[in-house]
Parts: C-alpha cells; sequence; structure tokens
C-alpha cells in the first residue's frame, strides 16, 4: 500500500476512509470522467441499430463532425449552412447575453455590495426569489408577456409606439430576454462577493484624491472585481449557450438554438452518435473561448467558482 | 449636493427598472392564474376566477409528475449530499499536487452544458447496461436511476461548494481530541463533526433538492419512463399555454415567498433573542424571568409572513364560495353586444356603399348627382366596402336599425361570409 494511501486510512479509518474514497472515486470518475470520454468514443462511431453495436461495421469514422461542416454526402451544398449558422449565431448570441447582463448587473452588485442598511436584506431576498422558480415557469411568465397579445404588445400599441402589435418572439427579443432574466443571479453573486471584500477606504481615497466616479470604476473596483466577472460572465456565458428550455419556449419558429439541434438529433432523428458529436463540438468550442478570454483578461481558473 | 441628490434618484430608479425586470413578469404570470379567459393574459381583465387552480390539480400528468419530482429530489439529495461532503473532505487532506487537479474536476460539471451531461450519462449507463448483457427494462436504463446519477454529477459539485466554506473553518484539533479521547472514527465523524457540519448540510440538501425540482437540460434526455413536473410543464409550454400553468407558478412563487420569509424571520428573531440575552442581567438570566421580546415586534419580515398568511387564507377561503358565473355570463353578454354593434356598423357601411355606387353609377349615365356621392371618411376598411356582398345588389333598403339574424357571431369578419347576407331583403 502506498504511503499516502496509508496515512489517508490511518487518518480517517479504514470504514470511513473507504466510504468517503470510493464516493469521491464513483463522483469523479463514475459520474464526470468516465461518461465524458464514453460521450467523446461515441461520437466518432456510427449510428447502428443496437444489435450491430460492438459487430464488424462498428468502426472509429469521422462522419458526424463531417457532417456538421459538410452536411449530408452528396448534399446540394457544399457546406452544411443550415447548422452552421445556428451554431454561429448561438455563441454570438451567448456572448451578447453575457454583455448585456455585465452591465445590468454590475451597478445592481455594486451598490448592494458597497451600501449598508436594512433595505439590503429586502433586495437581495428579491433577487433570489426569482431563481427559485421553475426555469420552465420563468420562461412562461416571459412568453405572457412577449406575446402577441401579451401585456408589453397592449402597452405599446396602446400608447400608441406601434400600430400593430410586435412580434417579439419571431424577432428573437423575447430569446434574449429570458435567457438575460434566467442567469441574473449568476451574474450578480460572484461580483457582489468580491466587491463586498474591498475596503471602502480604498474608495475614499480615490474619491479623495479627485478621481472622477468612472474612473474609481474604472481604476480601482473593476481591477479588483475581476476574478468575480469573469467567473460570472464564464457562467453566464456557458449556460446561455447550453440552455435548452428558454430556446425551446421563447424561440422563434425559424430559428434555433444549437442545443435544439442536439435535442433533435436524439429526439426525433434518434441519431446518439451524431448528436454526441455535436455536444462535444458545442463543449469543446465553448471551453477554449472561455480560455481564450481568461487568457486576455489574465485570469486564472482557480477565480472561477469561488 | 444637488449632483449627489441626482445620483440617489437615477440609482433608485436603476433599482426600480432593474427590479421589475426581476419580480414583474412573476407578478404578471399570478395575475393571469386569475383571470378567465383560457389563453393567459392580465388585461384586459375579464372575471377573477379560481377555476385555473381547479384544472391544475385535476391534471393527472402534473400530479404525476409532482410525484416523480419528489422521487427524483430525494434520490438526488441523498446522493448529492453524500458525494458533495465525501469530495469537500477530500479537498482539505489530498496530497498537494493533486489538489488543482482534483479541485478542476469536481468543480466542472458546474460549468459543462446540462445537455452534455444529460447526453454523456445516457450513453455511458446504456453502454454499461450493455456490457453487463443486461436487457433494456434493467434497473441501469431506467429513468428514475439515470436522472438521479445526472443530476447528482453537477448538483453535488454545488453541495460541495457549499459544504466547503463550512469545513474551512472547522477547527481539525477536535476530531484529534476526540480520537486521543478513545472515540473510533466513525464516532468521531458522527459527534464531533456532522453536528458542526449541520447548518451547511442542511442548506447543500435545500440547495441540492431545488436545483433537482427545476432541472431541464439534464433531465429530458434521462428522465424515461419517469417524467419529472419540469419535464410536463415544458411539454405543456410547448404545445400551447394555458392559466392552468399560470396558477401552477402562482402557488410555486407563493411558497417560495413563505419559505424566504419564514427563514428571514428566524434569523431576525434569533438576532433579537441574542440581543435581548446580552443586555439582560445575571439574575433575569438565572431567574429564567427574561422576557424575550414579542414575535412581531421589530420583525418586519414575520409581520409581512403573517400578513401573506391571513391574505393566502382569505383568498382560499373566497375560492371556496365565489363562483364567476354570472360574471362569465355578463362578459359573454357584453362580447355578444360588441359583436351585434360590428355587425350594425358593417350593415350600415354596406347601405353606404351601396348609395355611393348608386349614385357613381347615376353619374356616369349622367343623369342627376346625388347628394351621398362623396366618400364617407368613416369608412375603416381599405378596401371601402368593395367587398361586401351587399354592393353588388343595388336596391340595397337595408335597414340599419334592424336586429342581426345570428346575434352570436364571434367571427371577426362580422357576418361578411354569411350566405345569408347576399339575400338582403
Amino acid at each position: 500500500m502506498p504511503r499516502f494511501l496509508k496515512e489517508y486510512f490511518n487518518r480517517n479509518g479504514v470504514g470511513l476512509g473507504s466510504v468517503m474514497l470510493g464516493l469521491v472515486l464513483f463522483w469523479t470518475i463514475g459520474l464526470i470522467i468516465l461518461p465524458q470520454l464514453s460521450m467523446l468514443d461515441f461520437s466518432f462511431r456510427p449510428n447502428l441499430p443496437p444489435p450491430e453495436i460492438g459487430g464488424p461495421k462498428d468502426l472509429y469514422t469521422l462522419e458526424n463532425y463531417k457532417y456538421l461542416i459538410f452536411g449530408p454526402e452528396g448534399g446540394s451544398q457544399d457546406y452544411n449552412a443550415v447548422d452552421l449558422r445556428v451554431f454561429y449565431r448561438t455563441l454570438i448570441a451567448a456572448v451578447l447575453v453575457t454583455v448585456f447582463n455585465l452591465m445590468l448587473c454590475y451597478p445592481i452588485a455594486y451598490y448592494l455590495a458597497q451600501t449598508k442598511g436594512n433595505h439590503i436584506r429586502i433586495l437581495a431576498l428579491m433577487l433570489i426569489i426569482p431563481y427559485w422558480i421553475n426555469e420552465i415557469l420563468r420562461a412562461f411568465a416571459l412568453r405572457i408577456i412577449f406575446g402577441e397579445s401579451g401585456v408589453l404588445n397592449n402597452l405599446l400599441v396602446g400608447a400608441g409606439v406601434f400600430d400593430t402589435p410586435f412580434d417579439f418572439i419571431r424577432n428573437d427579443i423575447a430569446l434574449y430576454a429570458g435567457l438575460g432574466y434566467a442567469y441574473i443571479l449568476l451574474m450578480i453573486f460572484p461580483i457582489y462577493n468580491v466587491i463586498e471584500s474591498l475596503d471602502r477606504n480604498q474608495i475614499e481615497a480615490a474619491r479623495d484624491m479627485g478621481a472622477s466616479w468612472t474612473r474609481i470604476h474604472r481604476r480601482v473596483v473593476i481591477p479588483y472585481a475581476k476574478p468575480g466577472i469573469s467567473s460570472g460572465c464564464t457562467m453566464v456565458f456557458m449556460l446561455s449557450a447550453g440552455a435548452l428550455a428558454a430556446p425551446q419556449i421563447l424561440g422563434g419558429p425559424s430559428s434555433l438554438w444549437f442545443t435544439q439541434l442536439i435535442y433533435q438529433q436524439f429526439n426525433d432523428n434518434s441519431d446518439w452518435p451524431q448528436g454526441a458529436a455535436y455536444a462535444v463540438v458545442l463543449l469543446v468550442t465553448c471551453i477554449l473561448l472561455v480560455l481564450a478570454l481568461m487568457r486576455v483578461f489574465k485570469v486564472n481558473m482557480g477565480d472561477i467558482g469561488k | 449636493m444637488k449632483n449627489f441628490s441626482l445620483m440617489r434618484i437615477s440609482i433608485w430608479v436603476y433599482l426600480a427598472l432593474f427590479f421589475s425586470y426581476l419580480l414583474g413578469p412573476l407578478v404578471i404570470m399570478s395575475v393571469t392564474a386569475f383571470n378567465s379567459p383560457g389563453f393567459p393574459r392580465a388585461a384586459p381583465w375579464e372575471c377573477l376566477t379560481f377555476e385555473w387552480f381547479s384544472a391544475l390539480f385535476q391534471d393527472e400528468r402534473i400530479l404525476n409528475g409532482i410525484k416523480n419530482s419528489i422521487l427524483v429530489g430525494t434520490g438526488t439529495v441523498i446522493l448529492s449530499v453524500a458525494m458533495g461532503l465525501a469530495g469537500a473532505l477530500m479537498l482539505t487532506q489530498i496530497w498537494p499536487k493533486l489538489r488543482a487537479t482534483y479541485y478542476t474536476i469536481i468543480i466542472a460539471p458546474i460549468l459543462v452544458p446540462g445537455v452534455v451531461i444529460g447526453i454523456s450519462t445516457l450513453v455511458f449507463w446504456d453502454r454499461v447496461n450493455r456490457m453487463l448483457g443486461l436487457g433494456a427494462d434493467s434497473f441501469l436504463s431506467s429513468g428514475l436511476f439515470l436522472t438521479v446519477i445526472g443530476q447528482s454529477t453537477f448538483i453535488a459539485s454545488y453541495c460541495m461548494l457549499v459544504l466547503v466554506a463550512r469545513l474551512q473553518r472547522y477547527d481539525n484539533s477536535l476530531t484529534e481530541a476526540a480520537l486521543d479521547l478513545g472515540a473510533t472514527h466513525a464516532q468521531t465523524f458522527r459527534k464531533v463533526l456532522l453536528p458542526f457540519m449541520r447548518p451547511a448540510i442542511a442548506s447543500a440538501a435545500v440547495l441540492a433538492f431545488l436545483a433537482s425540482f427545476e432541472n431541464y437540460n439534464t433531465t429530458t434526455f434521462t428522465f424515461g419512463e419517469y417524467p419529472t413536473l419540469t419535464i410536463e410543464l415544458a411539454q405543456k409550454v410547448r404545445y400551447g399555454i394555458t392559466p392552468a400553468i399560470s396558477a401552477l407558478a402562482f402557488i410555486i412563487v407563493l411558497l417560495t415567498v413563505f419559505a424566504a420569509l419564514a427563514n428571514e424571520a428566524s434569523i431576525r428573531r434569533k438576532e433579537l433573542v441574542a440581543a435581548a440575552r446580552k443586555s439582560a442581567t445575571v439574575e433575569e438570566l438565572e431567574s429564567g424571568k427574561l422576557r424575550l421580546p414579542g414575535f412581531l415586534s421589530s420583525n418586519t419580515a414575520a409581520v409581512v409572513l403573517v400578513v401573506v398568511a391571513m391574505m393566502t387564507i382569505a383568498v382560499v377561503g373566497t375560492a371556496t364560495v365565489y363562483s364567476p358565473a354570472q360574471c362569465i355570463a355578463n362578459v359573454k353578454e357584453t362580447k355578444r353586444l360588441e359583436t351585434d354593434l360590428r355587425i350594425q356598423e358593417l350593415r350600415q357601411r354596406r347601405a353606404e356603399e351601396a348609395a355611393r355606387r348608386a349614385a357613381e353609377q347615376a353619374e356616369q349615365t349622367g343623369q342627376e348627382p346625388a347628394t351621398e356621392a362623396t366618400p364617407k371618411p368613416s369608412n375603416n376598411s381599405g378596401f371601402g366596402g368593395v367587398f361586401a356582398p351587399g354592393t353588388l345588389q343595388d336596391d340595397s333598403t337595408e335597414d340599419p336599425e334592424a336586429t342581426p339574424q345570428e346575434p352570436a357571431n364571434d367571427s371577426g369578419f362580422g357576418n361578411v361570409f354569411d350566405p345569408n347576407a347576399l339575400q338582403s331583403d
């Protein structure tokens, strides 16, 4: 038995130690690592009916990835324009939602963190309550508001802004509002946590030395809050790129989200390997994008999730 | 000074806008649960009704979904709190070189899209199932097992974060002291560590249950024959929305508000009690005559809690005796009258149009110009009444005051398509 293992069992006792070790191993290897590897492996296989799996036809192939880029073999187009456009649009929209959320939440997080008083507790409570409501119901609430005869259209038509109801759903405005809405808390909390630990004297000092309000934020608060900002942005980006419920409920009929394509491959076409390949592409692209941005803004991985 | 107050105002305006974006949708959704139209809408307000709540409680699929959600939630709470606790304990004593890698692995499921977790769980356990030579109806491929496993993958990470925060404040010498005094490892764990961790375990369990209850992305791939409430809701919302869903949402909102207020009130209560004890004299404490502050005194959350509770009771009481039938009948009557009015307008327009036509014809044939030849400005339709069938017949003796034959015509077209309209007597 290696020394560290012996030490470990000495410290925790054999019974308790093995239960703990077993749970951790089951979680990390059985639930996190192996399923991901298995999905990766699966994405390189052809779509076969169950009896043929493991048979002579079950060879590794790049077919599923080729499909995303070039479309079906012998298709009329050189590239799989539809799926690629959906993919591209999903990433762009997720970035936009993230930026929108950051702009919306930064002032709130700053205010909550730097103000003292009883009303802050109430505001925090009001922030958390919507987050306890089911994701589907939140999307449903927005659909009531943005619908053709919804509250917003009634208001706008009544006020004379539009002559005819504006189709928020077809124009994807409902979708963006819904995605932004869903992840507000995930943006506020990390930023709030960091700014709360910022010493108020630093801000006072900057103000005493004549720094303007924008300058204080640019040179004092934002550099200090960078870990929180990046962790919030990462979460919001990853979650909105991987969102499924909001696009299904609030998305327009002609615009799809990339996760909806994955869902279709699994449930409608029952082409699991193809869906797995799409999922791998989504996961890898998102991780690469986040890592690249963290590089640009000089943030460490360890800061995320604090 | 003026600048300062301007900034204060803009902060408050921003806060108001922000919170109306956050809470407005929920309020409007709750309102639609009480309005009678079959499509959920808050305006125009028609009738106060509670029928959507009874529709909700008669919905088999929703009730079944709630049952499955509780089943899945219980499994997930047990598994993910256990794994989260083990993971957190492991983090405090893992070999330092492995620590960063280990942390990345157990934190990663939070960032991995739920869709990916669902797919990988499905694919992996399907393969395990096949390798073990089990059929399609084995336990490993049942929706319940897959959903619990899939959800626990990332919910355990949340639990781990909550538990680690508390574990960092744990004094390890307590464990050592217990061991020195002859306790076994299991006893130390149960009698020393667990009581210390209890608050964090409770909040981790609540968090895990909520996360499991509202999860959609992962569950949608794994649920199999156990559709949870969220899955049922998503299916309902995607294929047509009814106020019954608003009713469910309202109940959930109410429960949430209750829980939040109760939690807040109990925290405040503890603070107040602690403050009272601090300021009390030793004599008062020992004699047990310490007067604790009343439950409601200087505890806003408790007051609000009681008010909300009383309002709920009042509303439920009203619901049992209230019947919206009269109001709905009234609304129907109003709608019928409106339709009648529209029909009459249409007839009048048609008559005017016919008159104009006749005049034009008269003009063309060079006879005396009619006085009504100018088109009426009150005509709303871009086509005038050209398409009104009545215009084809010149002997328009239609009386605008005539009672329509079919009063309950709901169609937006008035009675243009009604075959009777052609035979204008």
